[in-house]
Order: C-alpha cells, then sequence, then structure tokens
C-alpha cells in the first residue's frame, strides 16, 4: 500500500502557462531577427570602414565578434551580413511561399491533367540534388544577389507544394465539407470558411521553416563564390574569407559570425514550431 | 414522401455494383428501419438518398422533386463517426451553426451543456459530439432524417437519451427518419417498419407490422 504524500497547503506559485511561455518564445524569436534585420541603420556603416592600428583583436568590450586582417568590426560585419542574408531569405522563401500556394491549391483544387502535370514537376523537382540544381539556377541567371534569390525561391516550393495539395485534397474529401454542401453552403463559403483555416497555418508555418534552407542555401552559395558579390559583407562571404585565417589562429573570424548565423536560423525553427503549436486548436490551450 | 425509385450505383464503371435496384419510400413522421451485414451497402444507400452520391440508374426525390443541388437538402444524414462530420479547426457553436441554429431546448433535450459551445471537437467526448451532429440537423428546414449507425458507439443508456429526443422532435414535426443499423433490438424497437437488404438481394423485403 502506498501513503500518499501529506497535501501541501501553499499559495499557487504564479507560474506562466505553456499558451504564455509559447507566446513568449514566438515574440522573443520574431523581436532577435527583427533586431538583427534592422540593426544595420542603427549601428551605420562606420565598422566596415579598416581600422589598420586594430587589426586581429581578439573579442573585447569594445569589439565583442573581434577585428579582422583590416581592423574591420567583425560584429558590424557580422550584423550586416546577417541582415542582407535574412532580408534574401525574406524575399526568396516569400517568393518560394507563394508558387508553393499557387501550385498546391491548383493541383489540389482542380486535379485531373492539371493534379497530374504539378505532381510530376514536383518529382523532378526532387529527384534532382538541391545543391547542384541551385548552383545550376544561379549561374544560369548570372549570380550575384539577383542569382540568389531566384534560385532559392525557384528550388524551395516542392515540398511546401506537396503539403498544400494534400491539405486541400484532405479537406476537400472529408466529411464535414460534403456535409457542408448538403446544409447549402456554397463552394465559395466553403473555401472560405472550411479551406483557409486549414491551409493558411500549413503555409505561414512552412514559409517560416523554408527561412533556415533559404538562409543556409544562401550562405552556401556565397561560400562557394557565385551568390552575392564579395564586396558585400555577406554571411556566407564572411565565413569564406575567414576560411584563410582559421589555421592562423584567429579563431573569431569564423566562429562568431558562424555562431549569429545559426541562432538567427533556429530562432526562425522556434518561431516556426511555437506558431504551429498556437495554431494548432489541439496543442493551442494546453 | 422520400423516395428512392430503382437505384442502381457503383463508383466507376468498370467497378461492380454497390446497390441494385433498390426502391424504398419513407412517409413524413415514420420511422423506418433498413437493415443488414456489413458490406451490403447500407452507408451507400444512405448517401444516395441524402444526395451525397448521385445514382448511376434510377432518382431520390421528396415529394416528387429531385434534391436541391446548391441549397439546404432536406434530407439530412447523421453519420457514424461524428469526430470526421465536424471541423477541427472550429468551435462547438460554429459548428452548430453552419446549417440553421437549433433552438436552445432542442440542445438541453439532447443534453448539450453551454459550457460546451466555446470548445474545439477534440475536447468532446465520441458520444457528446454525435450530439453536435444531431442538433446541428434538427431545424425547421429538415424534413428527413437518415441515422447512419447513429448510436452505434454509444453506451445503452446514451442511445435511449438521443433517440428520445430525437423521435420526440421528428414526431412533433413530422419529420420521416431512416435508422440505417444492423442492431436488431434497436431497430425493432424504434421502428414502424423494416426493411431487410439481405433477405434479399434484388429486392427490398417489406416486414410489416412488427411484432412486439
Amino acid at each position: 500500500m502506498t501513503t500518499l504524500a501529506p497535501p501541501q497547503i501553499r499559495a499557487p506559485k504564479k507560474q506562466s502557462n505553456r499558451r504564455q511561455q509559447t507566446l513568449w518564445t514566438i515574440g522573443l524569436c520574431a523581436f532577435f531577427l527583427a533586431a538583427v534585420i534592422f540593426s544595420t541603420w542603427v549601428i551605420g556603416d562606420a565598422g566596415l570602414n579598416p581600422v589598420l592600428t586594430q587589426r586581429n583583436q581578439s573579442p573585447s568590450l569594445a569589439h565583442p565578434f573581434g577585428t579582422d586582417w583590416l581592423g574591420r568590426d567583425m560584429l558590424t560585419r557580422s550584423l550586416h551580413g546577417m541582415s542582407l542574408s535574412l532580408r534574401v531569405g525574406l524575399l526568396a522563401a516569400t517568393a518560394s511561399a507563394a508558387i508553393a500556394a499557387l501550385l498546391g491549391l491548383a493541383a489540389g483544387t482542380l486535379g485531373g491533367w492539371v493534379d497530374a502535370v504539378i505532381c510530376w514537376i514536383i518529382d523532378v523537382c526532387f529527384s534532382l540534388p538541391h545543391l547542384v540544381l541551385l548552383i545550376l539556377i544561379a549561374f544560369a541567371v548570372g549570380g550575384g544577389t539577383r542569382g540568389v534569390i531566384i534560385a532559392v525561391a525557384l528550388t524551395h516550393w516542392p515540398s511546401l507544394a506537396r503539403v498544400v495539395r494534400a491539405e486541400v485534397l484532405q479537406v476537400n474529401s472529408s466529411d464535414y465539407v460534403q456535409l457542408s454542401h448538403r446544409l447549402g453552403r456554397s463552394p465559395a463559403w466553403v473555401a472560405r470558411h472550411h479551406m483557409v483555416p486549414h491551409v493558411v497555418p500549413q503555409l505561414l508555418v512552412g514559409l517560416i521553416l523554408l527561412f533556415p534552407h533559404a538562409i543556409l542555401h544562401e550562405a552556401a552559395l556565397s561560400f562557394i563564390g557565385i551568390g552575392i558579390s564579395p564586396h558585400l559583407p555577406a554571411i556566407g562571404i564572411i565565413l569564406a574569407e575567414s576560411m584563410r585565417h582559421l589555421s592562423t589562429g584567429y579563431w573569431w573570424l569564423g566562429v562568431m559570425p558562424g555562431l549569429l548565423l545559426l541562432l538567427s536560423v533556429k530562432a526562425f525553427d522556434w518561431l516556426g514550431e511555437n506558431l504551429r503549436a498556437l495554431l494548432d486548436p489541439r496543442t493551442s490551450q494546453g | 414522401m422520400l423516395t428512392g425509385e430503382g437505384l442502381w450505383f457503383r463508383y466507376a464503371p468498370q467497378l461492380p455494383w454497390v446497390i441494385q435496384a433498390q426502391t424504398l419510400a419513407v412517409e413524413p413522421g415514420e420511422v423506418v428501419g433498413l437493415m443488414a451485414p456489413s458490406g451490403f451497402g447500407k452507408t451507400t444507400l444512405a448517401k444516395l438518398l441524402a444526395g451525397y452520391l448521385a445514382p448511376t440508374k434510377g432518382r431520390v426525390s421528396v415529394d416528387s422533386q429531385p434534391l436541391p443541388r446548391r441549397r439546404y437538402c432536406p434530407v439530412q444524414l447523421v453519420f457514424q463517426n461524428p469526430e470526421l462530420a465536424v471541423n477541427p479547426r472550429w468551435r462547438i457553436d460554429q459548428i452548430l451553426r453552419e446549417g440553421h441554429p437549433p433552438q436552445m431546448h432542442q440542445l438541453d433535450a439532447l443534453g448539450i451543456h453551454s459550457g460546451w459551445l466555446t470548445r474545439y471537437p477534440h475536447e468532446l467526448s465520441g458520444g457528446e459530439l454525435q450530439r453536435i451532429a444531431i442538433a446541428r440537423t434538427l431545424n425547421s428546414q429538415t424534413r428527413y432524417l437518415i441515422a447512419d449507425e447513429m448510436t452505434a458507439m454509444l453506451d445503452a443508456n446514451t442511445q435511449a437519451l438521443i433517440w428520445q429526443a430525437v423521435l420526440d422532435y421528428t414526431r412533433a414535426h413530422q419529420i420521416g427518419v431512416l435508422v440505417v443499423s444492423h442492431d436488431w433490438p434497436l431497430v425493432r424497437r424504434l421502428c414502424d417498419r423494416i426493411l431487410d437488404l439481405a433477405a434479399d438481394q434484388d429486392h427490398c423485403t417489406l416486414v410489416s407490422g412488427v411484432a412486439e
């Protein structure tokens, strides 16, 4: 026979529930990402100029990320790079999500040969190695920032399009949509009230979870030299430059921007996961 | 009168017939039982009569009029699984208001608490959700109710409570009910007459005047 612990009478601790924690996480991640994007307006371009007297300094209070071989402040450069990368990623991921929404909705609602053609395109895109396709498209449209945006936008939609298509098909064939028609609701009403609440959260979360991919691939393209042009402080370029200096002991040139990249990508990931939890009725009130 | 005349149905031309030459009629205010073992097309027949599926041959009509394609259908079907018949992202009061909103005393008769109205479907049990699905169809526009194994997953007590409320309503408003079930004692208790699809595959056999 187990004995129960004596009931402890004490005032319930003021503890935030999981919904509040989720909201806090979303707010914090969004604030961090917005801060990175808009930081360039605040700190200005001053740190980007070479100061030859302050070359190769390790991280200190004056320069939290250290300085590089020309005496440029690495914090300023990393923030500029991250801000540029985030904006490029934002644009590319949004374009990608728009393509995914359009094709997914078309495949799911029109069906027939339209569905067959779109599914075939999705399969073709999936069968090609991702990075090879990225390099090919970026190279074909002439590289540079424009090339990166187009390449990332054109390669990241297939998985999301497939999710949207599946969602549309599932909702369309469900008992409650058929019942809605029998209750006298028009197709437009059904689309607005049954379809949209299912597709929009998928799309929103899909879009946010696309960012990390877009940013990492943008960094990868810049790293191998066919992405953003070398004079711009993109995060991929900073990392590529730091490679030459890592062996000489200037670890902060690679580690600090790398950490910033990692943190930004994780922030998007947390944002997406928590938004998904918030938008799904099954988890939104837990 | 709800009638299905010479109903034939198959899902595709190369597939076998699911429904063959079925003819049946439900009068207003009448409770008709439809019995058959699993796989005899009870649910398919129910979906044909409620307009969810179009018969390959034959016609379904209410008072000699075909079922409306776009307006509120006077024949309403209550599904076996209420979890699939409600949008999981909607709150209960929104689900109830999708058709013609039911009246408050109707909700009380079915044992629906007002506290449920602000919840999501996954926060109610199957039995509670089925009451919501039934309440959604009990309004002045519904002339015929098709209950496809409506209470099959409920305990005997709830089953009795729900059928009591439904039959009170349908008798008061002269609504015809088709009880699709393979629960013989239930069908015998509820229905004025019983159709048995299994008795003869080609014709419905009318078992009129059920001995109590």
